[in-house]
């Protein structure tokens, strides 16, 4: 016999995403939000939330009587490189004067951004997550979004931690600082395009790939 | 009001004007980070006004080799032993909730006696990490050896136990997607009973050393006071928050596994102090006794893995997921997004410990150094969590 999971996959006990998104729609009316869709069985969908807007929504769900979402849980960092999606889009197609539609695979190219993503729990009312989305405009010059921190103190590490690895800058974060990696250290590691060092170390007796990278290092010493 | 008694102008001072920039001069200590009393390779850079902190800044990120890198250029399976390395004192529970973070993304059904094997190898690790971790903070207030040597003899026989189920004492990589995976051995049920039943009277006997003593009392009452909304505000889990007050156990809000059949209680503090933080985890070891108990006690009989759960080739649909559970530090999380493929797209740890070092500073400040060292003993951070 298989335990059923519990619901706590859905978003919180009184609300869904979609009432949440109306109500801060209404309290924020420039607000621009979108619900990221999630196909996984644990179907934690999020919220996209615009730059201007954030630290404003972040404080009205931290506030709200109703979701008291005083617990930042955890903030991390997705780094989406440009990339070829696939998307399937229903198209009417008229066949022998039958109109029917039709699902057609079309590639789009998605432009790259970074991503931060923030989880939201209550522990006022135990209930969670809101997962919250923060969109750089690309991976280059564009990578500075809204700190949460202001908000949240439990961002302030890991929006360091985001910062060091990812590259995503911060605005209004309190000490912006790298935080696992050495301070004179410039590269984002968790980048899906970073090239690790070549730290290769002589080897007195190199085999397989070891002998082969060997070649590339000491040419004349290597014997083959 | 008339002007008579005006205070003629004065032009020389009584006693010599301090400068404006602190009344003496601030010293700069770089503390660890081989430091004995850090636990690893961890640095403060302390600021200190005579005795007292004005500033700690914490340093990390010796022990660092981006897991969630390594993790994302491998299979999902092939990450399970290596979440052992994170908070190598609870592997079991590293694992669980890697387990459970992909059995959500994949929708996974665990087998009863898996879930019954999870919790009792948990409670386990709980209450091994507990005591060991009050044989640290003892060790750090200067009761040099003993209670740290009864801690870890009683750790090595839940050790023990840990080696004869899993082939391993710290390094478990025992769970798996979708169940665990060995059964138990034969004998261990009673093995883990007699050492459950045994445990409250070391217990006893490590409160009748500890709890009353005038010293422990002086050093960490009031010492390293954590605000109950402070704690909420950033973050912080597991027993430093519930000593300040924060009722907030995954055990009991989340549910997950079988938490929700069994009964036991969770305990709150109310100082927010160092010596309610040794208390809360003398209090909860207590009550993952009455959780082993029943679990003992009502273990069934049946398979230890979902059979759909494959090993190999497991691609999980596109999508993603956050599973976190209760460990003996704080709230353990996965966060896992899946592009489809064999590898995890984005695979991130929720360190407890790491966030919990965020009100490192707020604790210290004001008290002496020699405070600074017990406040950071009794938060409980493992580096190779902190710098992952």
């Amino acid at each position: 016999m298989a335990t059923a999971r519990t619901s706590q996959d859905c978003l919180t006990n009184v609300e869904t995403l979609e009432q949440i998104k109306d109500r801060i729609t209404h309290v924020l009316p420039g607000a621009r939000l979108e619900i990221v869709p999630n196909e996984s069985p644990s179907g934690q969908r999020s919220l996209l939330v615009d730059h201007e807007h954030a630290g404003a929504i972040a404080t009205f769900l931290r506030d709200d009587a109703e979701l008291r979402l005083d617990y930042c849980s955890n903030a991390t960092g997705v780094d989406w490189p440009e990339a070829v999606v696939k998307t399937k889009i229903k198209k009417p197609v008229v066949t022998d004067g039958v109109e029917k539609e039709v699902e057609e695979t079309v590639d789009a190219l998605r432009s790259g951004y970074l991503e931060a993503v923030y989880h939201l729990y209550s522990v006022a009312k135990k209930h969670g997550p809101v997962i919250l989305r923060l969109r750089t405009g690309n991976r280059t010059d564009k990578v500075t979004l809204p700190s949460l921190t202001p908000v949240w103190r439990s961002c302030e590490y890991q929006e360091r931690e985001i910062f060091d690895l990812f590259g995503i800058k911060f605005a209004g974060h309190p000490d912006l600082r790298r935080i696992l990696m050495w301070d004179g250290f410039v590269d984002h590691p968790m980048r899906k395009d970073y090239v690790e060092p070549d730290d290769f170390e002589y080897e007195p007796t190199p085999h397989d790939a070891v002998l082969e990278r060997a070649k590339t290092h000491y040419p004349s010493e290597v014997k083959t | 009001m008339s002007a008579t008694l005006e205070t003629p102008a004065k032009n020389y001072e009584l006693r010599p004007k301090l400068s404006d920039d602190g009344e003496t001069e601030l010293l700069e200590v770089s503390m660890g980070p081989h430091h004995p009393s850090t636990h690893g390779v961890f640095r403060m850079d302390v600021v200190l006004d005579g005795e007292r902190v004005v500033r700690l800044k914490p340093v990390f990120g010796y022990l660092h080799r981006n897991h969630e890198k390594i993790a994302e250029g491998t299979s999902y399976l092939s990450s399970m032993p290596y979440t052992d390395r994170l908070d190598y004192f609870c592997s079991l529970t590293n694992n669980w909730a890697y387990a459970l973070a992909v059995e959500k993304l994949a929708g996974l059904q665990v087998p009863e006696r898996a879930e019954y094997i999870r919790v009792i190898t948990a409670e386990l690790t709980r209450l091994q990490n507990h005591t060991c971790l009050i044989g640290f903070l003892m060790q750090d207030m200067g009761a040099l050896g003993t209670p740290l040597m009864y801690a870890f003899r009683e750790r090595e026989k839940i050790l023990d136990l840990f080696e004869a189920l899993t082939g391993a004492r710290m390094m478990c990589n025992y769970m798996r997607f979708g169940g665990c995976r060995v059964d138990l051995p034969p004998g261990w049920l009673a093995a883990a009973q007699r050492i459950v039943d045994e445990y409250p009277r070391f217990l006893d006997e490590f409160e009748t050393l500890l709890s009353g003593n005038e010293i422990i009392i002086a050093r960490s009452q009031g010492i390293g006071v954590l605000p109950r909304e402070l704690a909420v505000n950033a973050g912080i889990t597991g027993p430093v928050a519930r000593a300040a007050g924060v009722d907030y156990d995954l055990r009991k809000v989340d549910k997950y596994g079988i938490y929700d059949r069994f009964s036991f209680r969770v305990p709150l503090g109310d100082h927010g102090d160092t010596y309610d933080r040794y208390m809360i985890r003398i209090l909860e070891m207590r009550e993952s006794l009455k959780i082993l108990q029943q679990a003992l006690k009502d273990i069934p009989a049946g398979p230890i893995i979902d059979p759909k759960a494959k090993l190999r080739g497991f691609r999980p649909k596109a999508g993603e997921a956050y599973g976190r559970i209760e460990a003996p530090k704080g709230e353990l999380g996965f966060y896992l997004i899946s592009d489809g493929g064999p590898n995890p797209f984005r695979y991130r740890v929720r360190p407890p410990s790491f966030i919990n070092l965020t009100v490192l500073e707020d604790m210290c400040l004001g008290n002496t150094i020699a405070d600074a060292v017990i406040t950071l003993g009794s938060v409980d951070i493992v580096l190779g969590e902190v710098d992952r």
